[in-house]
């Protein structure tokens, strides 16, 4: 009777439709996120993120809808991130039915929003979302993480995307939010992230353990050993993976099922 | 068709809930309002956040639920479970309902175990004879998500969970009963608890 790793499939959706093709045979409308993340729920997701990379406040009404649609039909924890800039967005997106909001640019650029949520809403709705690159220019005060091949780094908060890097240390940073009172990090690194070679081991084994809050992994899944790597050397409480699910490389009940035999506690 | 009353006090995802009840064959309605709270057949106490928080904003219906839970069947979910018991020391000590002894306490730091507990974890029944679990198997696994724990004896326990220490992650004083977990959000199993309880009303 042990706590179970999650397997949480991300969506990435625009003007309220899913951006990534899908491979799922059967589906009426393989655009229409409720029905996918429905598809998901069936095969025994622990969660599922929705990304609105829309994220203009015009068209927030869109992906409050299918919010509400998701909630209506799915028993099951819902994160939704994307152009979260207030308190006063996190509780349209929360009321509509959404159990966590994650945020990453908007929270670099003013850290008292997670605070400011974590208070209004308490710690386990607050989700940090923090995308991170290598840089192998040291600087005083960074935190050096070995690589693998020799190599040493340390690692740079970016946002807008990736495009923009903070020269903020990734690690000081997760830090700050679990005491600003994030409820849980999710990591994306820009190393691996489309790259199909695994999650970035390093930067994930790091920020787990330098925090107290769960970390979920997330960029670069390519194979099932990937999921059992993320859990194991990166030592994330859950992982995270968008397009092996999308386009029906596996199920996640095919993941869960070979994390299982390799002795990893999941939900089955 | 049984009415239940989801009491509102501004706090937490109450579509989930009201969405939960009714695919469980409720007529449930979202309420603040102490007539329509004491005319339901049940209750449910929902909410997530802090303790102080969630007593505070009670405030004006604690006297309400306390007296609705003598005559009808109530069921406190996460906060609305811990709120339930007698004390809380989250922020300092608080008073809670005190509809079920115990306490409730924060989980000890303890290396490889991080905090929140949260995400999918079993439940062992250890009271068999409540309908709440009538039905449960084994190893049956919800959704949890939170730092504190009710701390009560083994007779308000209904069932016991394990992660840092052995915690009741369902608790029960006759008709009035409390989960930890979100049945509202652990797919066809909570569905399953939430019919138990509309059995009850």
């Amino acid at each position: 009777m042990v706590l179970t790793r999650r397997i949480i499939p991300c969506l990435d959706l625009k003007d309220g439709r899913v951006v990534k093709g899908t491979n799922f045979v059967g589906l009426r409308d393989a655009g229409d996120p409720v029905e996918l993340a429905s598809r998901y729920n069936e095969q025994g997701a622990d969660e599922v993120v929705f990304l609105d990379i829309t994220a203009s406040t015009e068209k927030r009404a869109i992906i409050i809808d299918v919010i509400k649609r998701a909630a209506d039909q799915l028993f099951l924890p819902l994160t939704v991130g994307g152009g979260i800039r207030s308190v006063d967005d996190i509780q349209q997106i929360l009321r509509a039915g959404a159990d966590k909001v994650s945020m990453n640019t908007s929270a670099i650029q003013d850290p008292s929003l997670i605070t400011r949520g974590a208070k209004t809403f308490g710690t386990q709705c607050i989700v940090a979302a923090i995308d991170v690159k290598r840089n192998y220019t040291p600087k005083p005060g960074v935190t050096i993480i070995h690589l693998p091949d020799g190599r040493i780094c340390w690692y740079e908060v970016v946002i807008y995307g990736g495009s923009k890097p903070t020269g903020i240390d990734a690690i000081a940073w997760a830090k700050e939010a679990e005491d600003r009172g994030a409820g849980e990090i999710l990591l994306t690194s820009m190393e691996t992230d489309g790259t199909k070679d695994g999650f970035d081991i390093p930067v994930t084994a790091a920020i787990s353990d330098a925090v107290g809050i769960p970390v979920v992994a997330s960029g670069g899944v390519g194979t099932l050993e990937h999921f059992y790597d993320g859990f194991t050397k990166g030592k994330a409480d859950a992982c995270l993976a968008a397009s092996v699910f999308h386009y029906g490389e596996f199920t996640v009940k095919e993941v869960k099922e070979y994390l299982r035999r390799r002795g990893i506690p999941v939900r089955l | 068709m049984t009415k239940i009353a989801i009491i509102d006090y501004g706090l937490g995802n109450l579509r989930s809930v009201i969405r939960g009840l009714e695919k469980a064959g409720a007529q449930a309605a979202i309420t603040c309002d102490a007539g329509e709270i004491a005319a339901a057949d049940g209750l449910v106490l929902p909410g997530v956040g802090a303790f102080c928080e969630g007593m505070e904003q009670l405030g004006p219906l604690r006297e309400t639920v306390i007296s609705s839970a003598r005559s009808v069947p109530l069921l406190g979910i996460c906060l609305g479970m811990q709120m339930l018991m007698e004390t809380s020391e989250e922020h300092g000590i608080h008073q809670g309902l005190g509809l079920i002894p115990g306490t409730v306490c924060r989980f000890i730091r303890t290396p490889g175990f991080k905090i929140p507990h949260m995400g999918w974890n079993s439940i062992e029944v250890t009271n068999h004879d409540h309908p709440l679990f009538s039905g449960f198997g084994a190893e049956e696994y919800v959704y949890f998500v939170h730092s504190f724990y009710a701390n009560t004896t083994p007779a308000y326990t209904l069932t016991s969970t394990q992660y840092i220490c052995p915690f009741a992650s369902s608790v029960a004083n006759g008709t009035t009963c409390g989960v930890q977990f979100h049945p509202e959000k652990s797919g066809a199993v909570g569905l399953r608890l939430l019919k138990n309880f509309i059995g009850m009303c």
